[in-house]
């Protein structure tokens, strides 16, 4: 997935959350949770908001496209299913774009960000078990020439829950 | 818990996100070779044991309005870090918080959570609401703004996931 593509053009459209209609605000808000395990999934969300299935479908798409949603999905518990780690890096400033571009190669990079700090390069691994993490970060590691930190999960407090949404 | 090749076979097949189609779960069955009956109990099955931590829209923060985010990292004690990582967790607007390892002398901090605002100020006044509500105030503390984003979606549980039929 090209993932990048339609999150630069919501910044270029600066579409923000104004111009989303009551629908599409619903949808963000209360399906976050419980997406109905049914045939007919979309209909079901129809018939609780007065929609219909088309419409309800239509606006999924639309809010995927303007990079508004990731996806409609399920979230996975952390070391439920395979392993995974957040990883950091101190790279120097000018080979930057360069080591993001090897890191976010990898299929089992999934979030990859620049942040204010001296290890500025933070990035979640995901795979089927610890050595298959381990091997990707020892990869980055002898392909950049430089040290990457390795922080998996120890317990977790709160874990994904989905976000409660603010409208202006 | 009882997760076998056919629960991740599952959850590697949805990990772009269920297709934008009116059957949905018949779509997955297609690409599993299993039943959409099957499909939709197994997931079921997934979300009620936990492997599964929720199932719906997951939504771009930063395209939904929410510009700033920060990781936030305390050095606590680690006698004291359980109680502080629930009470952080309680806060409404703390959306993840792990314990992770510290790595010095790179590293030295274990409390990790992740807080998102509509700007930096937002961020930062949220951060010292934190602080106090968690007993942290006088804490070594941190805050890792994110300045790039390179890559973010699902995380990937296996090498590759079978395509699927988007609706069209």
């Amino acid at each position: 997935m090209a993932g990048l593509a339609p999150i630069a053009e919501a910044d270029r459209n600066a579409a923000g959350t104004a111009a989303l209609s009551e629908l599409e605000k619903r949808l963000l808000d209360e399906y976050q949770h419980g997406f109905p395990l049914s045939p007919r999934p979309y209909r079901d969300i129809a018939r609780q908001i007065d929609s219909d299935e088309t419409t309800v479908i239509a606006a999924l798409d639309r809010l995927t496209r303007a990079g508004l949603i990731s996806r409609v999905g399920a979230v996975v518990t952390p070391h439920k299913a395979g392993w995974s780690t957040l990883a950091a890096m101190a790279v120097p400033p000018r080979r930057l774009e360069q080591v993001a571009d090897l890191v976010s190669s990898y299929p089992e990079v999934n979030h990859n960000y620049e942040r204010e700090h001296r290890l500025n390069l933070w990035f979640v691994v995901t795979g089927t078990d610890v050595l298959h993490v381990r091997s990707v970060l020892k990869a980055i590691e002898a392909r950049s020439g430089l040290a990457v930190l390795d922080l998996p999960l120890v317990e977790a407090y709160r874990l994904d829950l989905g976000f409660p949404l603010q409208w202006d | 818990m009882g997760l076998n090749a056919t629960d991740l076979r599952l959850i590697a097949a949805i990990q772009d996100g269920l297709p934008l189609d009116p059957r949905p779960y018949a779509r997955v069955a297609e690409a599993t070779g299993l039943s959409e009956r099957e499909v939709i109990s197994r997931l079921g099955r997934l979300a009620e044991v936990g492997v599964i931590r929720r199932f719906g829209v997951v939504v771009h923060h930063h395209e939904l309005g929410y510009r700033a985010n920060a990781m936030v990292v305390w050095d606590v004690p680690d006698a004291e870090i359980g109680e502080a990582g629930r009470r952080l967790a309680g806060l409404p607007f703390v959306s993840l918080c792990y314990r992770r390892p510290r790595h010095l002398p790179d590293w030295p901090y274990n409390l990790f959570c992740m807080i998102h605002g509509r700007d930096r100020g937002a961020v930062e006044a949220l951060v010292e609401e934190a602080s106090a509500a968690a007993g942290l105030s006088g804490r070594p503390r941190d805050l890792l703004f994110s300045r790039k984003r390179f890559k973010q979606r699902g995380a990937r549980y296996a090498p590759s996931a079978p395509k699927l039929r988007k609706a069209g």
